[in-house]
């Protein structure tokens, strides 16, 4: 092996490597008690196929929705008062006029309402959309017949979302399609009446079903999203992203010799790592 | 240099020269009794129960100490040697192996339940008890108020006299006057005149055909197909404070209902005549208390053969909009939730 002369650093370098050790020493501090740096690299640089295809970011694209509506959803909430009451002085409801009071008076009150209002059709147009990528590049077969149920389970989630948010501006558009909608569910056989009592809480809609479909629509669907999103995520790693149906590499086979990491370009390409971040890899307490 | 100190875990050795556990002890399960006693008296009787439940915490407490110290006392402690029950030698096995100190060794037989998984079952079965202990009222929090309780309102609508004979009003009301709003509803109301009573026929009773605008399909609000008001019908409308809230009373000359939502069509005694409806429209149960009409809760109607006083309504118990009450249909919603 050839020797290799190295040359005195430049001033320049010197400030650079002493600004990396500095970014680097909390990030290696964190690593070393909790792996969470090796575990967000492990989730953000993992293999994909070559030849992956942009529709193959439809379910980033949906996640992407579905943040958007839980941020801009928190902040509504902050405003927003779920009352069936009349207000005295106007003679409205007092739902109403709060949604009223965030479109017209807050400040961005009608951008945040409307990214939340618009952003809801986004999040259903974007998970059919990635539902049919899925069904056309047949990434729904062995092994992952799991994750489409899951994925299955979040679409429906999704338009429950849908269905409950729409009450809650509590206009007659918000009243009657809550009466039509909850009257089809009480057409289902059996279960259908009782189910339709249990959305309404009681015979007919009155304010506790405003109340209630607010606790559901803020609640207990998006916790029950984020559980599922969590699995679908989980299984997406595990098993890792399909081939495009045109790969050339047919399911199954060996894979290729792989290249050196560092001559692949794109998202596999490892994070240049300074001199003090070996102890990335280290042992817990084996700290060179 | 100083003498070295004993360390904490040196001056354990010197007390305990072996490894044990302390010897198993019922006295807690007694102070526990008293800690009981001493918390449910403060709610009952704090001075007979609670002192009762102190001097049983107390001595069992004493108790538990003397038992738990006993060993550093210096007393003999009594262990009941563990026995188990020796397997017959022979059946395909062999005798039990013999260690260094020639203790014998026992075997175990397979169904005992060894302490590892006794406690791995404590666990989850405490866990399950928890769990359900909390999960239980709550859920029943979340599902029975939609059931119970559901409370009949009844609705004054003021006095008769001021419904013309015959004639047709389009009646909107509160029924709920805690609700508000949320709870106005709208009835067609004509006045039948009088006729005889079904169970004495020698009295005069008023009757009324009263019927909810709720669409027998999903619930929509049908409108009456005909003109509204005085200038059309020739009847004046009438506003009304009644003991329950405000009324208003719209004359109207339907010539049937129509729904706004998916075309529903019903007759003026609110038979279906078209669109997806299941049934008739339903109606408003009623009386008439010292002169004025009261509405009670609604029942659901297949069809109504005649009109005004001698109709014949086929009469059911109230359910959902788009629930069969007749025809094969009905077998799908054999139960329904408890109605006021």
């Amino acid at each position: 092996m050839a020797t290799t002369y190295r040359r005195k650093p430049t001033k320049a370098e010197l400030r650079r490597q002493k600004m990396e050790e500095l970014v680097m020493y909390p990030l290696d501090w964190l690593e070393e008690r909790s792996g969470l740096i090796g575990g967000i690299r492990y989730f953000l640089f993992r293999n994909v196929p070559a030849d992956i295809n942009w529709m193959q970011t439809l379910g980033s694209a949906a996640l992407t929705a579905f943040l958007v509506q839980a941020i801009t959803g928190v902040i509504l909430a902050m405003y927003y008062v779920p009352s069936a009451a009349t207000d005295p002085h106007t003679g409205n409801p007092v739902a109403w006029e709060s949604i009223v009071h965030i479109t017209d008076d807050l400040t961005l009150g009608w951008l945040v309402r409307g990214m939340h209002r618009w952003g809801a059709s986004v999040f259903i147009i974007l998970m059919f959309l990635h539902m049919g990528r899925v069904f056309l590049f047949g990434a729904y077969k062995y092994p992952r017949e799991l994750n489409w149920i899951i994925g299955v389970l979040i679409l429906v989630m999704g338009m429950m979302e849908g269905f409950t948010g729409y009450l809650l501006p509590w206009d007659q558009t918000a009243y009657w399609a809550t009466v039509v909608g909850i009257n089809l569910n009480g057409t289902a056989p059996f279960l259908g009446p009782w189910l339709a009592q249990f959305l309404r809480g009681g015979q007919e809609i009155s304010g506790e079903t405003l109340t209630r479909f607010y606790s559901l629509h803020m609640l207990v669907i998006p916790g029950a999203i984020i559980g599922l999103i969590t699995l679908h995520l989980y299984l997406v790693i595990r098993l890792g992203v399909t081939s495009p149906p045109w790969s050339k590499d047919a399911a199954g086979m060996e894979p290729e010799e792989e290249e050196p990491a560092r001559l692949r370009p794109g998202l596999t390409r490892p994070v240049p790592r300074p001199s003090g971040a070996s102890a990335m890899q280290a042992e817990p307490g084996g700290r060179e | 240099m100083e003498p070295e100190q004993p360390t904490p875990d040196t001056e354990r050795d010197s007390l305990h020269t072996e490894a044990h556990l302390p010897p198993p002890t019922l006295w807690p399960i007694g102070f526990a009794i008293g800690v009981v006693l001493i918390l449910v008296g403060l709610v009952i009787n704090p001075l007979l129960i609670s002192t009762i439940g102190a001097a049983i915490a107390i001595v069992f407490a004493i108790l538990w100490a003397r038992d738990a110290t006993a060993e550093l006392r210096g007393e003999p402690i009594v262990v009941e040697p563990e026995r188990r029950e020796m397997t017959e030698a022979g059946e395909g096995m062999t005798a039990p192996p013999a260690d260094q100190q020639g203790v014998a060794l026992v075997q175990v037989p397979e169904t005992a339940v060894t302490r590892s998984v006794f406690l791995e079952g404590a666990t989850l079965g405490l866990g399950a008890a928890i769990g359900g202990l909390i999960t239980l009222p709550v859920a029943g929090f979340m599902v029975l108020p939609s059931f119970l309780g559901q409370e009949q309102h009844k609705v004054d609508l003021g006095p008769i006299e001021k419904f013309p004979l015959g004639k047709w009003f389009i009646a909107t009301f509160i029924v709920d006057p805690t609700q508000g709003e949320v709870s106005r509803r709208t009835a067609f109301i004509r006045n039948n005149g009088n006729t005889a009573n079904p169970q004495d026929p020698s009295q005069q009773v008023p009757s009324f055909t009263i019927i909810s605008n709720r669409c027998a399909h999903l619930g929509c609000p049908v409108q009456a197909n005909g003109p509204i008001g005085q200038k059309y019908t020739g009847t004046p409308s009438f506003k009304e404070h009644t003991l329950t809230g405000p009324a208003e009373f719209k004359s109207v000359t339907p010539a049937g209902y129509g729904c706004p939502c998916h075309g529903g069509q019903y007759d003026p005694e609110g038979n279906r005549i078209a669109g997806p409806p299941v049934r008739a429209l339903d109606r408003y149960a009623f009386e008439i208390n010292h002169g004025r009409l009261i509405l009670l809760s609604t029942y659901s109607v297949s069809h109504v053969e005649g009109t005004g006083a001698q109709a014949k309504i086929y009469k059911y118990k109230s359910v959902g909009p788009g629930e069969h009450v007749d025809g094969p249909e009905q077998v799908f919603y054999p139960i329904n939730p408890p109605h006021h």
